[in-house]
């Protein structure tokens, strides 16, 4: 029988029923309502699940599936420094992968991680539209454009 | 009715509009092969993914190839079934699952009752090109106390997601992740013993392969029948007779009352007895219950909670504790039969043969899963020893026979042993959807209006629709009743009762779709609905043969209650014969 035990502040509780029911509810609303959860706190932990699916009557199986299922859903807390690299086609024909090749291995970190001592997350991104500087990085708001593999260690040590 | 004529392998078919290209290719006799998609026709389950394309067939004058099980006829269609171009597609799949499927045929738990399998075989496949380089991906084993998930024999079909979402409403299971990793789990992958699983069964009885699978508690019975010091009692629920044949190549809806009770007694059980004797004391206690409840209700006894609803399905009772904790004084505080019956042989027999009850081990077969996690509850057991030791289902006992090369088809009728053997045609009829009502008819009727039934088939309360209502006249007074199988039909009736709408003063509810007979441990029907049309029949026909038909003309039971139990409803009878429910209700805590 379901054991979790839901344990959320009272303020968050009121913030995810006040995101469904600006939603009214609807149960095909459940992607946006997860999208705008995702945008407030950051990541959709089990505990946040479970009152969207309590909201919105969905199963709470059925939410999780969906959130295992795109990949710009996370159930990690992001880093104190978010690394996000741009995956998009001028990116990615730029290099891109290299670059995240690069931040993994320097990081030990696999796309959708957040180091142990939650200092940074790794996640790759859909074009952000400033392709002309391609390849690019963004850590947390700064935008780092014509990123090298060599560059990395660089950019990661701006953060030490 | 609009029709359509297409052409199938050279052959004319006229369908009627919305037929699919696999039904319209049945009429004239050409199977195509199928494997996720599963239909139970009268009970208006339908899974139609299109996910696996084992099935496809080449339509002329379209580039690619269309899933048969998905793809609607049109009008002067022409459809090829077995071309080479289809041959090789359906080949190509086959390997493609089975690249990523574990090659175990040999001990699998569904080896020999395997769709996956049979699909292999019959597409002569020997080799697996690839499986050497494929990286094989591995899922953990999950148990819980009735069902066992083994994902890496998952072939996402999605059957079982299907029948706990759509026809369950239970919502337990979903398709999670992407790629390799893709499974069918409950939320965050954990265990099903800490999801809202009702242990049903469905899921399992609708798994194509491996993946899903009953906690198979043969061994332990073994064990018991093994030790000198155990006095060993069997009690066989009413689903079980009518089902157990097909496992032994009868037709679906023999009767295998007598042969199970020779095997069993051939296995060594020191007692046969039938749980259809603790059906027909069930009536007597939910009966009296029922008729408490509706003499103060018409006595204008505000307090008096109407409807009452049956409590003898353990999917059930756990569904509601889950979903409807709030009306956790509506159901019959009554014990399912299993457990009355547990009860009573570790008391009452216990002492008529003069053993402790911790000398007797009680096995129940049970057409089940949901016994199984039923008798473990921990309010069912005395100072550590259950009342129910095991439940085993009708599949593991079958198994069970076969492992003792017992020839099953050719064995003697047996009768089962006294007293708690003996039962009445009520009792038989817990096993199908509208019986456990129909039997409480039967009884409460007699004792409310002190007169004998003229005819005690009720044939308005049986039938496979899901929903289904009765007036039942009660001498001047009109009993309403309800039945539902299956629990997203029991959720409709129960949001009404929840909201006070509903007329009914008694509510039957089997969570399994058709009742027992369709239960998580029966013999596989594969989506075969008229398998289970059968069985019902053969119930049906069983309370028909029987010289005593109502639960309180049983001689036996009068017997305990002149000797052991006093009146129905009595001190003793509560202590018992029942329970009480849980909210089982997941809860959000705030923190401070
Ligand atoms: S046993 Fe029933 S409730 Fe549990 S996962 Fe299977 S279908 Fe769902
Ligand atoms: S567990 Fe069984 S029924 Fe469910 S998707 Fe996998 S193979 Fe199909
Ligand atoms: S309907 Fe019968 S087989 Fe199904 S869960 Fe209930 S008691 Fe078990
Ligand atoms: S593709 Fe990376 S910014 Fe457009
Ligand atoms: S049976 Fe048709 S796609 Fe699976």
């Amino acid at each position: 029988m379901s054991s979790i035990k839901i344990e959320l502040r009272q303020e968050d509780v009121d913030k995810i029923k006040d995101i469904c029911a600006s939603f009214n509810n609807e149960p095909q609303e459940l992607i946006n309502v997860l999208h705008k959860c995702q945008e407030h706190f950051g990541y959709l932990p089990a505990e946040i699940q479970e009152v969207v699916s309590q909201e919105l009557s969905i199963p709470v199986a059925k939410i999780y599936g969906v959130i295992t299922f795109y990949s710009f859903f996370t159930m990690t807390p992001k880093g104190k420094h978010p690394i996000s690299i741009c995956m998009g086609t001028a990116c990615y024909v730029r290099g891109a992968e290299k670059v995240l090749d690069e931040f993994k291995k320097e990081l030990g970190l696999e796309v959708g991680q957040t180091s142990k001592d939650g200092k940074f997350s790794l996640s790759s991104l859909r074009c952000v539209g400033a392709c002309g500087l391609a390849p690019v990085v963004m850590i947390g708001d700064k935008t780092y454009g014509r990123v090298a593999p060599d560059d990395v260690k660089d950019i990661l040590r701006e953060y030490e | 009715m609009e029709t359509i004529r297409l052409t199938i392998d050279n052959k004319t078919v006229e369908v009627p509009k919305g037929t699919t290209i696999n039904k319209a290719a049945k009429e004239i006799g050409i199977d195509i092969p199928v494997l996720c998609w599963m239909e139970l026709h009268d009970l208006n389950i339908e899974n139609r993914p299109a996910g696996c394309r084992i099935c496809v067939v080449e339509i002329d004058g379209r580039r690619n190839l269309a899933p048969s099980c998905a793809t609607k006829c049109e009008e002067g269609m022409v459809v090829r079934t077995h071309t080479t171009r289809v041959l090789n597609a359906r080949r190509t799949v086959m390997e493609f699952i089975l690249s990523d499927h574990p090659k175990d045929c040999l001990t699998c738990p569904k080896s020999g009752n395997c769709e996956l399998q049979t699909l292999a075989h019959q597409l002569g496949i020997r080799e697996i090109p690839g499986q050497e380089i494929a990286a094989m991906s591995t899922y953990r084993k999950d148990t819980s106390p009735s069902i066992i998930r083994d994902l890496d024999k998952c072939i996402l079909c999605r059957r079982c997601e299907m029948m706990c979402n759509e026809v369950q409403t239970v919502g337990a299971l979903s398709a999670v992740n992407r790629g390799f990793m893709a499974v069918v789990a409950p939320a965050f992958e954990q265990n099903l013993e800490h999801s809202t699983c009702t242990y049903c069964g469905q899921c399992v009885a609708v798994c194509p392969t491996g993946a899903l699978t009953e906690v198979d508690h043969t061994p332990e019975v073994l064990r018991a029948l093994a030790d000198p010091t155990k006095t060993v009692v069997v009690q066989t629920a009413p689903a079980v007779r009518a089902a157990m044949g097909e496992l032994f190549g009868m037709k679906p809806g023999t009767l295998v009352t007598g042969k199970m009770v020779s095997a069993l007694r051939a296995l060594g059980f020191d007692y046969v007895f039938d749980t259809d004797f603790a059906a027909d004391l069930t009536i007597m206690e939910e009966g009296t219950e029922l008729l408490d409840r509706l003499n103060r209700f018409l006595q204008g006894d505000k307090t008096a909670r109407l409807p009452i609803l049956t409590s003898c399905c353990p999917g059930w009772v756990n569904f509601f504790e889950e979903y409807f904790p709030d009306l956790k004084d509506v159901p019959s505080t009554a014990k399912s039969p299993q457990q009355m019956f547990g009860a009573i042989a570790k008391s009452y027999f216990a002492d008529k043969i003069g053993i402790s009850r911790k000398d007797m081990v009680v096995i129940s077969i049970m057409p089940c899963l949901a016994k199984k996690y039923e008798c473990q509850r921990d309010e069912f057991s005395e100072d550590g020893n259950p009342d129910v030791d095991f439940s085993i289902s009708t599949r593991e006992l079958a198994a069970f026979i076969k492992q003792a090369n017992i020839d099953f088809n050719n064995l003697e009728d047996g009768d089962f042993d006294a007293p708690l053997g003996e039962s009445t045609g009520a009792g038989v009829i817990f096993g199908t959807t509208g019986g456990v009502i129909e039997a409480a008819v039967r009884t409460a009727y007699e004792i409310h209006t002190g007169k004998k039934l003229e005819k005690v088939d009720f044939t308005e309360l049986r039938g496979f629709e899901g929903v289904r209502s009765a007036t039942i006249d009660f001498d001047g007074f009109p009993l309403n009743i309800g039945i539902a199988h299956g629990l997203g039909n029991a959720r409709k009736l129960l949001n009404d009762v929840r909201s006070g709408k509903s007329l009914f003063h008694a509510i039957e509810v089997m969570a399994c779709p058709g009742g027992c007979i369709g239960g998580g441990g029966q013999p596989l029907h594969h989506g075969n609905s008229e398998i289970l049309k059968a069985r019902a029949a053969a119930i049906y026909e069983e309370d028909r043969n029987k010289p005593i038909r109502k639960s309180h003309e049983n001689p036996f039971i009068i017997k305990l209650y002149e000797e052991f139990l006093g009146k129905p409803n009595s001190e003793k009878a509560h202590h018992l014969l029942h329970t009480q429910y849980f909210d089982k209700k997941k809860k959000i805590v705030v923190k401070q």
